[in-house]
Order: C-alpha cells, then structure tokens, then sequence
C-alpha cells in the first residue's frame, strides 16, 4: 500500500476484516510453524495457577490420564491394520486447550504427538470461528501433510476437541504411521517425488467426523486416494474409536475432579518441564559444541549433503544453530521443513539425553534455533518432503555428539553417553498386488530394528529400536507372510565385522534377503543414504558404523534353485555374493536408495540394518570381550587382531594378556609415529573447497558461504541471503550424456585405428 | 581443581590446559582449540571397514568409499592414545568441536566437589535366554 495513503481506524478495521474474510488460501502459518515454545497461560490457566495447586490431586489426575492414554494405545495396537500400528508406530496424546502437547501414551511415539500440536493450534486458530467449518463436540479432525506439522506424510491423525460445559477444556489426538498415501511410489515415501505434488494426499487439518462418527464421502474421497482403500478405512475407525475412549476417560475424570484440576495438571505438567530443562541447561559448561553429518546421496544420486550443527549453552539457554547445512533441492523429496526438523531433534533428544524427561515438546522451550532459509532441514513450502527421513533419521542422533561434549563433566547424569545410533531407515518398502488380490503398498517393520551406538559404560544394544522410540518391535515375518506375498529367507541374522568399533562398540544390525512369490506383479524400494560414507558417527575416539550396500540376484528363481540343491544356497549375504553359487543370475551392488522397480518371482534383494558409532579407543576395549565378540561370531578374526590388536588362541579364543599388551603398546607407538601435528597436518589437508569431484552441498570453511550443485554445475551462494534452490538434473539424462560421450569416445578412436 | 571434559580429556582449572585423562600429561591452554595439540592422520577408510565383498567384483563393498570420505584419527602426542576421530570427506576442515567459556567454567566448579570417578552408570541384570543346559543359565 502506498505509504502516503493515512486510513482512518475505521477504514484500517475495514480492511484488516476484508483481509480476513477474503483470505485466498490458509497455508501453513509461519507464526505457528516456526513457533516450537508453548504457548502463555490462558486466562484460566493464570487463575488457577497463580493460587495453591494440590500436588496430590495434579499427580492423580495425572495417573489417571496416563492409563486412559496407555488403554487407548493399546486399542490402536490391537486393532490397528497398519503394519506400523502392529509394531508400535503410532501413539495417542493429549494436548492443552491451547494445543500443546501435555502427555502422550507410555509407549507411545513421542514424535507423532510432538508433531500434532501443530495442526491443533492452526485448527484453533482458522477453524474455530470460520462459520464453514467451526470446532463443536463431536467433530474429529484429520491431518497427514508435514508442512502443517508432522514428520512425514505417511502419517496421519485423528485430532478431537474435548468440550465440558460448553467450553473447550482440551485436545486429544491419535496418529499411525499408515504408510500408503497414494504417492508415485507405493508406500507413502517416494524418493521418486520431483515435486510435492507427487507426494499423494497432502490433507492439511480438516474435519473428517461429526457427532462422533466418520463422515463417509470424506471417508470415499480419501480411500479414492489411495492404494489400500482397506487400510485407509479401517485406520480411520481405529483411531477416531481410540479418541473416543480416550475422551469417555477423560470424561470421567472431569466428572469425578472437575475441570480445574484438569487444565492445571496439564499446565502444570509443561511449565515444569520448562523449569527442569532451564535448570539442566544452567548446569552444564557455557560455551559452544559443534558436529558435522553428511548424507551422501539424494536417494536419486550421490551428492554430499551437509548438516551443520552447534550448540551453544548460555546460562539457561540453549541455541542451536544450524547455518551452514545444504540447500534444499527443488526437484528431490528429501527436504524437511523446519517444524518436522526440530520435532525430530526433539525426539532425539528424548531418546538419548534426556529420556526421564515427561514427553512434551515444552522441552524445547528454552531452546532458539538459527537455520539458513531454504535450507534442506527449513525447506520451503513448495519443496517436495516425502522422503524428508534422508535429513530427519540424521537428525535424531546428531545432537548425541554435541550434548555428550557438553554434559560429560557434569557431576551425575540423566542417562548413560552414548554414541549416534544407526541413522537410516534400513527398510525394504513394497507395493503391488497380494495374494489375495489386494493393491498395497507400505514397509517393513525392520525399520525399527538399527544398532545402538556404543555406551559409556556397555557395548551398544544389536538391533534393539528405531531412533525416534525406545519401544517398537520387529515384527512377526509369519504374519507379514500371510497378508503379502513377500518371503524373508534371511533374517535377523546379525552383520557380522559390521560394527561401530571401539571401546564400547556398538550393537550391530541384522541382515534382511527379500523376495516373493504367488503374485503377477510386485516391486521394491529402498530410502537410505551412507553406501559411500559411514553414516552412524562415533564419539569420543571410537569408529563410525560401515556403509552399506543394496545387493540384489536377480535373473533367478531362488525356489527353483532351492528345489534342484538346497545344500549350495546359504542365506548369508556375503557367502552369496562373494561366492555367487547360483549358476546363471547376475548379482549386483547398489546405493541403499533405490526407487520403485518390479522384481520377478525368486529374485533376491538384500540389504543391512546397520550399526550404531563406536565409543572411545579400541585399544581399551577389554580384551575378554573381544574374545567374547569372536565367540559369538559378532566378528572376524581379523577385526580382532588388526583393529582391537588383541593376541589370542584362534581354536579356544584364550587370550594372552601380556601378549596383548605388548601388541597394543606398539599399536601405540605406531600411531606416535605416523601422526602430525595438527598444525602442520591441517596446512596439507584442508583445501580452500570441496574436491572438484565432490558434488558438494553446504558450507566448507566459512559458514556463509555455502556450496550447491544446480543442473549439474557447483554454484557457491552466500549464505547471509535465503539460500538458492537447487535443482538436479535428471539421472537418466546424467547417464545418457555418460553413455553418448563414450560411444564417440570409441568411434573415435575406431575412426583413428581405420584411417 | 581438574573437571573431565570427555572419555580421554579434562581441564585443570588452576593451570587453564588441557589434559590428557590417560597418562595425564597438559595438552594446551584450555582457551585454545585442544586439537592443535594432538597428532592427526589422515585414514584410509577401507584400514578400517574392510571390505566384506570382493572389490574385483563390485564397487560397493560395505566400506566407504576413500575419494568420498576420510577418518581423522587423534592421537594424544604422549601416550598414542586415540582421544578422538572425524569422518570427513577429503579436505574438509577440521571442526572445532569444543570451545568453552573458561572463566565461566572457573565460577561454575567453585561450588562443586571435584568428580575423581565418572558417573557412567551401571547396566540392570538381564536374563539371557538359552537353550544350552536344558534352558539352565
């Protein structure tokens, strides 16, 4: 508006009303999405707090939350139709009238109800009083689109206001990891995604259920939108029946306490949180701790992508600063926004430093952030971000280093250090036809199986949960093998030598051979960086989990073959790609991301669930429990001798102690003879930018000067300003130019031999 | 009074350095980046994560790749213990990982007790399943 022009206040009332009503699209809210703290005391809030609080009463009521939330997630498990919800991916919570997140179920995914506070307060904020849509009792709304608050549109929640005396006292909310959304690609996460309108259903929160019951052409409308009609209603009914148990309960409670003693139990709840937290932030050392993580493919290419982190404690603040990571990718699905990034961290946090903390995002309160717009981890919003797990896996264990630098000198601790967990989701995702003539898409639960990182005081636990939730299980395979037509022919068979090294190593991971049967028509995908680059970070001198590979055998029917001679084929991956003892099929390596491609019957894929970062020197792990490594077959007699420099009997694995010390001792003085002092090394190593085969994204020695790599070309921007939005060429045509240069290569050089 | 930083390091408060937790020898001013005072090399990764598939049949081996990714290993110039290492892609500047603020740091611990033994924890007893010795442990 032009500045000259004065408006009167009523004219000024004119307008901002015209705005308002005339509003052309209700986009994500950056006031909400940006906004991670919770929200002021409400005025009844103010007045019930500002007089005594019961603390017996608050914790009864607590209690009696607690089991409703537990009841209700239970529900969710058994009857959920998710391959997610039966494996403990899902959760249900309950939220402040404002919308923030009080308490979620026992063993629920701390991250999913950490997400919904989001789409609670953009409901609060446009629908309650938009007369086309209104919040009344009864009404249940649904959201799956991250932009508006989530981790990844796979899942998706039913949110429902609870009224008592006609005034909205709280929220609750149930969420499931659903998988199928009707993507480009079968499963909910589509690496293939070139834009957000591949990425299927994007449902920003809208009301799905009046007076308690589904509304069934949204219900339509929805199954219409999707692979698995089945799952997309069954899902539904689950979770709006599980939020109406959990409102009956809570119900019950305000009958028999009364609506005070519920709104200041869930007050309460966040504002001690917040406290602690600012009390554990004071404790530790002021001053600034730093770590780098690289992801090292786009899921459709290699390219090296940065996240930049430090984490500086002031008093009793927190700031996280995160400039200098890569710039987001236009044209790949693996950005985040940055509400599902701090989300992530927050889980992260959760699960690793601060896990005796109640699960509410008022954790981060006393937190700042600091991101470069467009950033991969603040993407904007027309970025795709279906396959946002590239960035986020990373995410939920980068602030294991950073913190650990931190709290180590404290006097007691919160739980043990430890090192990075695995950070890929090292899953196989399928989709076609079953068996039972059914479409599906969605993935397997290995995603909840990745190695701990090694501890301060124990080795890391093998395969033991995903990074964002201590308590998800594994699966069943025979269940799995009933509704798909997928057959695992080896499984939970731990990687042996694939380990975190260190004094403490990590667990490790187990490998997964893949392949199906009895169905005309199905195909795989796979979602994981770190087959180049080790992607589980070590800590404090340990080494990193390895990279791992895809392995396929195809051209083969591994049913046939087992039906010829069974005694040849072991289920091992490196017997049989090292070995290759079936005659004919072509066995190839491949980068773990993988878009969708149709598999014939009998075809073999094969991947890792990997390891979590070793902690501390090998040279200090205790030679016992090396020997016990050996005699559990956790590793090779190799990695013993030549990483943990340990002197043993190889036919009973007695060690010779002095041996070993004297092999460790020299080990020792190796290392005094092949290092160089830092600042002499640091002139021969670091070079003024990325190696020029490097495709390079992020900041190098500057953090304001942050590389790219658009249409195939390294762009350097500064990184003060918005960061430029990269976009990738197309593999195909990187592969057809590769192919064109080399045949005039050869005709070339054909010309040159004739003439 | 010396508080420990991490797994192999602490700061003496009196004298400002870094030391190392092993064979407590001083480092450097505990103002100044401890790295300086360490040895570094500069890592094959495959020394490391060997390959576990033959690498004349394939490029992808379960070992990164050396032109993308390179161990940093820290070597305490006294005692050649490891205090700490860095995947890096090659040329990558080292990151300065620790920096604190000392003087505040001297006021924090002038309340506390020295800590002589790390407060790690003790690991629960498990029962292990077995099917050795009729299911006996």
């Amino acid at each position: 508006m032009n500045e000259h022009v004065k408006l009167t206040p009523e004219q000024q009332e004119l307008l901002n009303r015209f705005v308002q009503d005339n509003k052309m699209f209700y986009a994500p809210d950056p006031a909400i999405m940006e906004n991670h703290r919770i929200e002021p005391r409400s005025d009844i809030e103010e007045q019930l707090l500002s007089g005594d609080v019961d603390p017996h009463k608050t914790n009864e009521v607590r209690g009696l939350i607690i089991a409703a939330l537990d009841e209700t997630h239970t529900m969710i498990e058994q009857m959920g139709a998710a391959p997610g919800a039966k494996w403990g991916d899902m959760t249900t919570a309950v939220f402040t009238a404002a919308g923030d997140l009080s308490l979620i179920a026992p063993h629920g995914v701390g991250g999913f109800a950490a997400a919904a506070f989001y789409p609670i307060k953009f409901i609060n904020k446009y629908w309650t009083d938009e007369p086309t849509v209104g919040v009344k009792e009864g009404d249940a709304f649904i959201h799956n689109d991250a932009r508006y608050g989530g981790i990844h549109n796979t899942d998706q929640s039913m949110m429902m206001p609870v009224f008592w005396k006609g005034k909205l006292v709280c929220w609750i909310s149930a969420t499931i990891h659903e998988g199928e959304n009707g993507s480009c690609e079968p499963g909910g996460m589509p690496a293939a995604a070139e834009s957000k309108y591949d990425e299927g259903l994007k449902m920003p929160p809208f009301r799905c259920a009046e007076n308690f019951e589904l509304k069934r052409d949204i219900v339509t409308f929805l199954q219409n939108s999707v692979r698995d009609p089945k799952l997309q209603l069954e899902d539904m009914k689950v979770r709006l029946y599980s939020v109406i148990r959990l409102r009956e309960r809570i119900m019950a409670i305000l009958e028999e306490h009364g609506e005070e003693a519920l709104i200041i139990m869930l007050r309460k709840q966040l504002e001690d949180v917040v406290e602690e937290v600012r009390r554990r932030i004071a404790e530790l050392p002021d001053g600034t701790t730093r770590t780098v993580s690289f992801a090292d493919s786009t899921l459709r290419e290699n390219a090296m992508l940065k996240l930049n982190m430090a984490i500086t404690v002031d008093g009793d603040r927190m700031i996280v600063d995160l400039r200098g990571s890569s710039p987001e990718l236009l044209n790949r699905s693996i950005n985040a926004c940055q509400a599902s990034f701090k989300t992530m961290l927050f889980t992260g946090y959760m699960q690793n430093i601060w896990p005796d903390l109640p699960f509410t995002m008022a954790v981060f309160t006393p937190f700042d952030f600091i991101f470069d717009d467009n950033s991969l981890i603040n993407g904007s919003f027309e970025t795709p971000q279906a396959m946002s797990l590239i960035p986020l896996f990373k995410t939920m264990t980068i602030a294991c280093i950073p913190m650990a630098k931190l709290n180590y000198s404290l006097p007691h601790r919160y739980t043990a250090m430890v090192a990075p967990q695995y950070d890929q989701p090292a899953t196989l995702i399928y989709g076609g036809l079953t068996q039972h003539g059914d479409y599906v898409g969605n993935f397997c639960a290995d995603i909840n199986g990745m190695g701990q990182g090694g501890r301060s005081h124990w080795d890391g636990e093998h395969s033991v949960s995903p990074p964002f939730a201590a308590h998800c299980d594994l699966g069943e395979i025979e269940l799995m093998e009933e509704d798909l037509p997928m057959v695992r022919l080896g499984a939970f068979t731990l990687a042996k030598d694939r380990v975190g090294f260190g004094k403490q190593r990590s667990g490790l991971g187990y490998e997964q051979i893949h392949t199906y049967r009895r169905s005309g028509l199905w195909g795989f995908m796979t979602g994981c960086s770190g087959s180049l680059f080790s992607s589980a970070q070590p800590l404090f001198g340990g080494y990193a989990s390895p990279t791992y590979p895809l392995c396929k055998i195809k051209g083969v029917d591994i049913f046939e073959e087992l039906k010829k001679d069974p005694s040849k084929i072991k289920f091992d991956i490196c017997y049989l790609m090292n070995e290759q003892p079936i005659e004919g099929a072509t066995y190839s390596t491949h980068d773990l991301g993988m878009t969708f491609e149709l598999a014939q019957p009998g075809e073999l894929y094969m991947m890792c669930q990997g390891a979590g970062g070793g902690y501390g020197d090998v040279l200090q792990r205790d030679p016992q429990l090396v020997a016990k490594d050996l005699e559990e077959d956790l590793i090779s007699h190799d990695t013993a001798r030549e990483i943990y420099h340990v002197v043993y009997d190889e036919e009973n694995l007695l060690v010779d102690e002095e041996a070993t010390r004297q092999a460790r001792e020299a080990e020792r003085k190796s290392r005094l003879a092949r290092g160089v002092p830092y600042d002499e090394f640091v002139k021969t190593w670091t070079t003024p930018e990325p190696p020029e085969h490097l495709p390079f994204m992020g900041c190098w020695d500057q953090q304001d000067e942050i590389y790219g790599v658009m249409m195939g070309q390294r762009v350097k921007m500064d990184g003060k300003a918005p960061l430029q939005s990269q976009f990738m060429l197309n593999p195909k045509d990187v592969e057809i130019a590769g192919l064109k240069a080399e045949v005039a290569a050869l005709k070339a050089a054909a010309s040159q031999s004739d003439a | 009074m010396k508080v420990m930083m991490t797994e192999n390091l602490r700061i003496d408060l009196g004298t400002e350095q870094w030391e190392c937790r092993h064979c407590q020898n001083e480092l450097i001013s505990a103002r100044d980046n401890y790295k300086r005072a360490l040895l570094v090399y500069n890592r094959d990764p495959r020394e490391i994560h060997k390959p576990l598939l033959d690498p004349t049949k394939y490029k992808r081996t379960y070992s990164p790749d050396p032109e993308w990714c390179r161990i940093l290993e820290y070597y305490c110039p006294h005692c050649g213990t490891m205090i700490e290492t860095e995947y890096l892609p090659p040329g990558h500047p080292p990151v300065h990982d620790i920096e604190l603020d000392i003087d505040k740091l001297k006021t924090q611990w002038a309340d506390r007790d020295e800590v002589t033994e790390v407060p790690v924890g003790t690991e629960p007893e498990r029962h292990v399943h077995s099917h050795h010795n009729g299911g006996q442990q």
